[in-house]
């Protein structure tokens, strides 16, 4: 059957930036196209749902600020699993190790002995630690046992949901509070600033900017980094030059967790200003900023780009429900197609589509 | 006293355990033929919302039970077309098709939240086989019709796995398909066939949850249970009949969830089958356990032909 076709593929052994940008584009273009089709079978008009989602992304000051606002957390998250991803471990976790930062900030914030002064650096601090703790246990396992990362992770994160569940329900609800699950709120030292009347907490955005700088010139020009790419490229070339793949899976889940986590902070931190439900709290972002690192191809600096787009999407997605009635689930739908197409396209990548000669 | 609480945890179990078992009998036919499918938790809401909207509008849970098995199994095509024919990464297509089946569930389950449905799958009363001390009551009162299906299917599925020519033929392909493919079979049709079965039966599982378990319709019905059924098989270590004693045993870690909310908090109860699962797997994968698995050497790797694998 194959033989039949006209065309054959060939290999693209390193594709160029330039036919990358353009393949993802053409992805995310037909993700898009792909979706429109879905908002008619729903009975909506798609040009007219995509004018709503294109004005909730940056049609005016608050919108650009709400498409920051939800970019912060996937940048930080999204700069940790292209690390993880480099290194070919699929940490699928990134939304637990982003709740168990949030449960270490609130610890910090509302029950630990730590003066105010030193309250937000002591959260962004244990935030990492814990949620790099919860990153370590599924390294751990898939270094020493073999055991599949994946769906450790993803256990992973539902013990998280319900270990924050638990706690804001149980005995950390706040008593301030009407009964709601939430814990009692923050003291103001432990508030992060926000730029003007917006959301947006830029200590915590300036911190995913850093990491983002620092994780590539990591991955660049230091030694562990070299190794990174490495075992992500070719495990057994990494074995044979006696790179420590133990070590490297470590050290890497260290960082992706403790990046997740810190995310979680700004989150509970910058807009929360408590620990509650954590489907108030975090809207998928661990699963989303998967496909933000994937959209990246796993380049640290260009996640900065690949968040602020999710975040757009998310801010857009928020604006059609409310102005369409549609449910907010339209955003799972826009994220799971554009993954779809963003892997499916990547033959286009590595392969070049040339016409079959004669003598083929 | 005892009796009756063993009793009523082996038969709830029963009830908990089969959509388990229904989907994870579907995915080692798939990972046995060489793929991944990550997207169980994403069939099976699929299969949950479409058996739910079919009943409710006809009336007739039959009817929605087929809807149910030929959404799940149209949904695992994407994930064939994008991992087998495009060669995508099986870990990420299938997060994609879990993502997309969340979200088309919710956007078009909406409309049915919370509504009561009429005509669910009858339970049946085996007649004498009821009048049995014990086993009566676990296995023969009341039971959904499903129960026995899956009781049936696991080890037929097993028999044509290891004692037929197309359980060779899948096995192969999962383990050589370079091998296979050399003595003129169709490694992409198997691979697409065995998806596609497992789309099938994860369809199923999710209908059972919203018209014969319990028949309503809710966002997030499956609450992670296709996760749980992707660490299942690989308890089951790739084989149907392995996967009754996993997913039964879950069904009595979820069963007990419920069953001790009066003394422990619902939360902390609700982490216990995936702590099992973690606990399981790293068990499993100790040192002289983990050679008896038998995971498909080809697994998560698409074919390409005469390259090397």
């Amino acid at each position: 059957m194959i033989d039949r076709i006209p065309f054959k593929l060939k290999k693209r052994p390193n594709p160029s930036g330039l036919v990358v940008m353009v393949v993802s584009f053409l992805a995310l273009f037909s993700a898009f196209l792909v979706a429109s089709v879905i908002f008619w079978a729903y009975g909506t008009n798609p040009i007219h749902a995509y004018t709503v989602l294109f004005d909730g992304m940056f049609g005016g000051t608050n919108e650009l600020a709400t498409t920051v606002r939800r970019a912060i957390p996937f940048l930080l998250a999204g700069v940790g699993l292209a690390l993880a991803f480099k290194a070919r471990f699929w940490n699928i976790g990134a939304e637990g190790q982003l709740l168990l930062g949030t449960v270490a900030a609130s610890w910090v914030a509302l029950f630990s002995p730590v003066p105010p002064p030193l309250l937000i650096p002591a959260m962004f601090f244990f935030g990492f630690l814990a949620g790099a703790m919860w990153g370590l246990v599924p390294a751990i396992l898939k270094s020493k046992l073999g055991v599949n990362e994946v769906i450790t992770t993803l256990m992973m994160n539902y013990i998280a949901i319900n270990l924050v569940q638990f706690l804001v329900q149980g005995p950390w609800k706040g008593e301030s509070q009407w009964g709601f699950p939430y814990t009692d709120m923050y003291p103001p030292q432990a508030r992060l600033a926000t730029l003007g009347n917006t959301n947006v907490h830029w200590l915590t955005l300036i911190l995913g900017v850093v990491a983002a700088m620092l994780a590539y010139f990591f991955v660049q020009n230091t030694t562990p980094g070299y190794e990174i790419k490495v075992i992500g490229r070719s495990p057994s070339a990494a074995k044979f030059a006696g790179m420590s793949k133990v070590k490297t899976t470590l050290l890497v889940m260290f960082i992706s967790g403790g990046l997740a986590g810190m995310a979680g902070v700004g989150e509970v931190a910058g807009i929360h200003h408590m620990l509650r439900g954590p489907n108030q709290i975090s809207l998928g972002y661990g699963y989303t900023a998967i496909i933000v690192a994937w959209l990246a191809r796993n380049n640290p600096l260009a996640v900065i780009i690949t968040s602020f787009f999710f975040g757009a999407i998310l801010a857009g997605g928020n604006a059609i429900k409310v102005s369409l009635g549609l449910p907010f689930q339209i955003i799972d739908v826009f994220n799971g197609l554009i993954l779809f197409f963003l892997i499916g396209s990547e033959i286009l990548m590595s392969y070049k589509l040339t016409w079959r000669n004669q003598n083929d | 006293m005892i009796d009756a609480w063993v009793v009523g945890t082996l038969s709830r179990a029963l009830a908990f355990g089969t959509p388990l078992l229904l989907a994870t009998l579907g995915e080692i036919y798939s990972e046995r033929s060489g793929v991944l499918n990550l997207g169980v938790e994403g069939m099976m809401i699929i299969g949950a919302v479409s058996a739910f909207a079919t009943a409710f509008i006809t009336g007739n849970p039959w009817l929605g039970m087929l809807v149910a098995a030929v959404a799940g199994g149209l949904a695992s095509l994407a994930h064939a077309f994008v991992s087998i024919t495009l060669r995508a990464n099986q870990v990420v297509s299938g997060l994609a098709l879990t993502m997309l089946g969340l979200g088309l569930s919710g956007l078009f389950g909406k409309g049915f939240e919370g509504e009561p449905l009429t005509s669910s799958i009858p339970k049946v009363t085996v007649p004498f086989l009821e009048k049995i001390p014990y086993l009566g009551k676990i296995l023969f009162i009341d039971k959904s019709p499903f129960i026995y299906f899956g009781l049936i299917l696991a080890p037929v599925l097993w028999f044509i796995l290891f004692k037929t020519s197309i359980g060779i033929t899948i096995r192969s392909v999962g383990e050589n398909p370079a091998a296979v493919d050399s003595v003129g079979i169709n490694v992409w049709k198997v691979r697409y066939l065995c998806v596609f079965f497992g789309g099938l039966m994860a369809g199923i599982a999710g209908g059972y949850l919203s018209i014969a378990y319990r028949p309503a319709w809710r966002q997030g019905l499956t609450g992670g249970m296709g996760w749980l059924v992707i660490a299942l098989t690989i308890f089951s270590s790739w084989d149907p009949k392995n996967s009754l004693t996993g997913a039964y045993f879950f069904g009595i870690l979820i069963h007990l969830s419920y069953r001790l909310q009066p003394w422990v908090s619902p939360e902390l109860l609700n982490m216990i089958p995936y702590m099992a699962a973690i606990l399981a797997l790293a068990v499993l994968s100790l040192g002289p356990l983990k050679r008896q698995l038998g995971e498909p050497s080809s697994l998560t790797q698409p074919y390409i032909r005469g390259e090397k694998q």
